[in-house]
């Protein structure tokens, strides 16, 4: 893990890609990550926002129901009292799309946010959070979907 | 023309709650109509949020946020009369910005 | 601690990490629990409070003059007294009809035009902001729909009737879903509406956001879709029959408190 991160920092092309990604700290709006928004599956997303894979936390609170009665609108929350955490990404394992959003936290706000997101079946979803210095960990927690919300 | 968005922040404690409602179809561009056409996607990208002029929570969403999006963070070191503003861009590159003062 | 804060407004039902499978009812109760705050249909209210005030139609006018029922332009306390008699009118009339009624003879809109209109679009959106606003000004207050005049207990003997009677194929009536305790469909849990089946639940629950739609569903449209799991034809839009059903549920929610606009499934 250390040596990647030497790795992916001391290359240019690779920090660029990182920037580009939008996972780099105290970055103004960066452009939206289309690759990581179309990406299908927990490893492709990764994959596109350019983090390893994380280790689970209990340190990341996730909250979310054991049922949803309609996919269309899950409430979710995920917040964390560890230091350094910089960016939370909630991602739905088997949706069409896994990537529902990434939340980035200044100095300014608690590392806690609540949403609502559309699940098209049942499904793990994951609260992912990000360090400063690029330590990836998350939580996790299945939701049972009773009518899905993404398609017609 | 988007309707406005209904945000409602507290102060608690040293800080404040902010409750946004945001009104957007958020279309996931999965979804057929009654012809059988699908729908394009059609969804909010980017959301910041700013204290008195300062961004201090942005994030970007993709398809999977619900329609009329609701979202929930508190910001530190918050008063009464501060001002919060919440703006986001949509994938047609609509925009919107609505204020509220921390009550 | 500063999670416990977010937390402890978002959880209303089950703490911290679920040991074991909460029952399926606990489970429907925790999503419900975490969707309580920040109900979409808000964004309908604050759109119906602007219609109620804005000039509009050829008559150019508000709707502030229009009697919802306990004088003109009193919106507080209106919905749960409603559906009534209107001397102007000479009906009973239920929220929906009666916002046709002032559309027309104090804008100068097409009541018949806006009965056409297919649910959430045109006028119907505006009539479904207005069903909003003026429903949430009486949230927390009880039924209490009058039943002094014949005209209103005729309507709810009516109403009985309608909700008694079977037909459509599958020769159902509202009474077949909403007619003992205990039942449900799916996931969801069927009120006994014969009886009054407390705050917040039932009549007392509509209009209400649902989730599964995006949309805002006024009492007509929450009908209109019952007729349709019946198989029944459409109703008319704030016909009498719908009418008489609302005065028939209503009196039997007498004394229970509204929560419209609720959130739904």
């Amino acid at each position: 893990m250390q040596t990647r991160r030497d790795m992916m920092t001391r290359s240019a092309a690779v920090a660029a890609l990182l920037a580009g990604a939008g996972v780099l700290p105290a970055r103004a709006q960066t452009a939206w990550n289309k690759a990581a928004f179309e990406a299908r599956g927990v490893d492709a997303v990764l994959k596109a926002l350019g983090i390893a894979k994380p280790a689970e936390s209990p340190d990341i609170v996730f909250t979310a129901p054991d049922i949803a009665e309609n996919g269309a609108v899950v409430p979710i929350a995920a917040s964390t009292a560890l230091p350094g955490v910089k960016r939370i990404a909630f991602l739905v394992e088997k949706n069409p799309t896994t990537l529902a959003g990434v939340f980035e936290f200044s100095d300014a706000v608690e590392t806690s946010v609540a949403t609502r997101i559309k699940m098209g079946e049942t499904s793990n979803v994951l609260a992912v959070a990000i360090t400063g210095d690029g330590k990836v960990l998350y939580a996790q927690k299945e939701v049972k979907v009773t009518l899905g919300g993404c398609g017609g | 023309m988007s309707d406005p968005m209904r945000i409602r922040a507290q102060v608690q404690g040293s800080g404040a709650i902010v409750r946004v409602l945001m009104s957007h179809e958020m279309e996931t561009g999965l979804r057929k109509d009654a012809a059988g056409k699908t729908v394009p996607a059609w969804h909010i990208t980017e959301v910041t949020a700013a204290l008195n002029g300062k961004t201090v929570l942005s994030a970007q969403w993709g398809t999977a946020i619900a329609k009329n999006p609701f979202t929930q963070f508190v910001v530190k070191g918050a008063k009464a009369g501060d001002k919060i503003t919440i703006s986001w861009v949509d994938n047609h590159g609509d925009k919107r910005s609505d204020e509220a003062t921390i009550a | 601690m500063r999670i416990a804060p977010l937390l402890g407004a978002l959880l209303l039902a089950a703490a911290g990490p679920a040991p074991a499978q909460t029952s399926t009812a606990d489970g429907i109760a925790q999503y419900r629990a975490l969707l309580a705050d920040g109900n979409p249909a808000e964004l309908w209210e604050a759109k119906g409070e602007a219609l109620w005030k804005q000039r509009r139609g050829p008559g150019n006018a508000s709707l502030e003059a229009c009697d919802l029922g306990l004088g003109a332009g009193v919106v507080k306390g209106a919905f749960v007294e409603l559906p009534r008699w209107f001397a102007d009118t000479r009906r009973v009339q239920d929220l929906e009809s009666r916002l046709l009624t002032c559309m027309q003879s104090l804008q100068g809109l097409d009541a018949a035009a806006i009965a056409a209109t297919p649910f959430g679009k045109g006028e119907q959106a505006n009539v479904e902001s207005l069903v909003a606003y003026i429903s949430a000004a009486s949230r927390g207050l009880k039924f209490n729909l009058p039943q002094a005049r014949a005209e209103e207990r005729q309507m709810y003997e009516v109403g009985k009737r309608v909700f008694h009677f079977r037909a459509g194929p599958y020769d159902f009536a509202c009474v077949s879903c909403h007619g003992e305790a205990g039942k449900r469909i799916r996931l969801q849990d069927l009120p006994n509406l014969t009886v009054n089946p407390g705050d917040g639940v039932g009549f007392a629950a509509w209009p209400a956001y649902r989730l599964s739609s995006g949309e805002l569903w006024g009492m007509q449209r929450r009908l209109n879709d019952c007729y349709r799991q019946q198989r029944f034809p459409f109703p008319g839009y704030a016909s009498d029959a719908t009418i008489a059903l609302g005065v028939y549920m209503g009196v039997q929610a007498k004394g229970a408190a509204s929560s419209a606009p609720a959130i739904k499934r």
